[in-house]
């Protein structure tokens, strides 16, 4: 499902986030992504939903290289994958509602399915009744959940979550990993990057993990040859 | 993407545009006001050369045109030349002003009634006044006579108050001229006042923009309420240019009608009609959605998410 070969980042401040990362997520499967900060985490999310692009090597996702995207296609594109971050970036001036309605509403969806499933998706992070709340009236973890709901509301088949449980206590961020590992579980593919390895090892699950932008663990090559060649 | 869904999301750009207006009321009002007064100032402009024109049309047809005859052509020579003048292209009709007719007037209305007395004869020639077919009644068509009348061997000379028309004519050339040019500097100011505007919803919103961005929206979804904001404003300004010169009309229809009816004319002031309206609003939204696209395409490029 997500396909990473041979993949560098360079900033342009010159600063090497990324080098030559190799690995494969499968369908369905629930991986994180661990290591210190500045390890690398971060620019790997982002190299997936096209909010980098690499310097070097290929990122695949769904069986396509994205590297030759064009522009235009990105959103489109940006709708396969939900996303979630540790500051939850929710609209401050709109109700939970429109928050999780978003992506919806950018997709073209008919209003009475924008209703339903937004509804389906607070169901799911344990929000409803909450629709009509701004962002700054629930609580932190409540926030986080909203920004769950969005990434899930257009039912992608990847959602890639950057640190979301950075600013929870240990039970909330059990709680919201137990979800994620619920989204696995009906067969979307769940990239969650974190450094808390407390909630990790609750999970029996993949844990690549990157060290200075590196990968030192966690990796599944699905071209042996080119182990066997380096 | 279906009709319906397309409708759907120009519905929710247009009232999400009116919503964010009708929140800062002053704001709105503002920018509109000036927007207005741009748009009204090019369009009271050319309201008024119409007007001028229309009323001009009234005082051409008041034009006439003298043909004084040689002293040596008699009354009956005169009458006949009359019956020939009437058949030229443009006349519209002629009358024959004797010598004695002509002295006649001299005395009444010249006041030298005594010194007139005194000439041991009428030293006036015979007459034609002609007046010519309203359509003739330009410039240039008023030349084209005077110059096909001057050729007559009777004729000694055809007096004709060309010139105030003529430099009536090319008065409301330069206006007209005036017109454009005011359209072109307050058009650009219109699209400056909306472009700027703009640019600062969109820094205002940029948050907003890079969360859509983030979820999957493309440059044409976050650019479409801001569209709808400038053609809003365009559509607003324009109609307040209206308002305004409605107001102006109405207020100086009386005076204009009574000055008007000083010179004898029924002229009275007419607002702007049916192209000119047309021109106003089209081209106030169409202002509002240039300056917003170019302020949204220069903004928006540079707004991109970083998670």
């Amino acid at each position: 499902m997500i396909q990473f070969e041979r993949v560098s980042k360079r900033y342009p401040n010159g600063r090497e986030a990324l080098t030559n990362v190799d690995f494969f997520v499968g369908r369905g499967e629930l991986a994180f992504i661990t290591g210190r900060s500045g390890a690398g985490k971060s620019t790997l999310l982002k190299l997936i939903a096209l909010l980098e692009r690499p310097s070097r090597g290929t990122v695949s996702v769904n069986g396509h290289s994205i590297g030759g995207l064009h522009a235009r296609h990105i959103p489109a594109f940006r709708r396969q994958i939900g996303m979630v971050f540790q500051d939850h970036k929710l609209l401050a001036d709109r109700p939970v509602f429109d928050n999780v309605a978003l992506p919806l509403v950018v997709a073209g969806a008919p209003l009475k399915e924008i209703d339903k499933r937004v509804r389906a998706a607070l169901d799911q992070v344990g929000l409803l009744g909450k629709e009509r709340m701004l962002p700054v009236e629930l609580s932190v973890g409540e926030q986080q959940r909203v920004g769950i709901a969005r990434a899930i509301v257009g039912k992608p088949p990847i959602i890639v979550a950057d640190e979301p449980t950075g600013n929870l206590d240990p039970d909330l961020a059990l709680e919201v990993m137990r979800l994620f590992k619920r989204f696995s579980e009906v067969g979307v593919t769940v990239l969650v990057a974190t450094h808390d390895l407390h909630v990790v090892r609750e999970f029996v699950s993949r844990e690549i993990t990157l060290s200075g932008g590196q990968l030192t663990g966690g990796g599944v090559d699905p071209l042996p040859s080119l182990v066997a060649s380096r | 993407m279906t009709p319906a869904t397309l409708v759907t999301r120009h519905t929710q750009a247009l009232l999400g545009a009116l919503g964010r207006l009708v929140r800062a009321p002053l704001a709105t009002v503002l920018t509109l006001l000036v927007i207005g007064l741009a748009l009204a100032l090019p369009a009271a402009l050319g309201m008024l050369v119409r007007n001028a024109q229309s009323a001009t049309g009234g005082f051409a047809r008041a034009v006439d045109m003298s043909i004084y005859l040689r002293s040596s052509v008699p009354l009956a020579r005169a009458r006949q030349l009359a019956v020939e003048a009437r058949a030229v292209h443009g006349v519209a009709s002629v009358q024959v002003i004797s010598a004695a007719e002509g002295l006649r007037q001299l005395r009444k209305y010249s006041g030298f009634g005594a010194a007139l007395d005194a000439l041991p004869s009428n030293p006036l020639p015979n007459v034609l006044r002609v007046v010519p077919q309203p359509r003739s009644s330009g410039a240039a068509a008023l030349e084209r006579l005077q110059r096909t009348f001057a050729r007559w061997p009777e004729v000694r000379m055809v007096q004709l108050d060309a010139q105030w028309v003529m430099r009536f004519d090319a008065m409301l050339a330069v206006l007209h001229r005036l017109v454009s040019i005011a359209a072109i500097l307050f058009g650009a100011g219109v699209l400056a006042v909306i472009g700027n505007t703009i640019r600062l919803e969109i820094l205002n919103r940029r948050a907003e923009i890079e969360v859509t961005k983030l979820v999957g929206g493309s440059n044409a979804f976050v650019r479409r309420p801001f569209l709808y904001t400038g053609m809003i404003y365009g559509l607003g300004g324009a109609l307040l240019a209206w308002l305004v010169l409605e107001g102006a009309v109405l207020d100086l229809r009386a005076p204009v009608a009574h000055l008007a009816q000083l010179y004898g004319s029924a002229f009275t002031l007419n607002g702007l009609e049916g192209r000119e309206l047309v021109a106003l609003f089209g081209g106030g939204m169409a202002l509002g959605w240039l300056g917003a696209w170019i302020s949204a395409r220069r903004h928006l490029r540079g707004i991109e998410p970083r998670a």
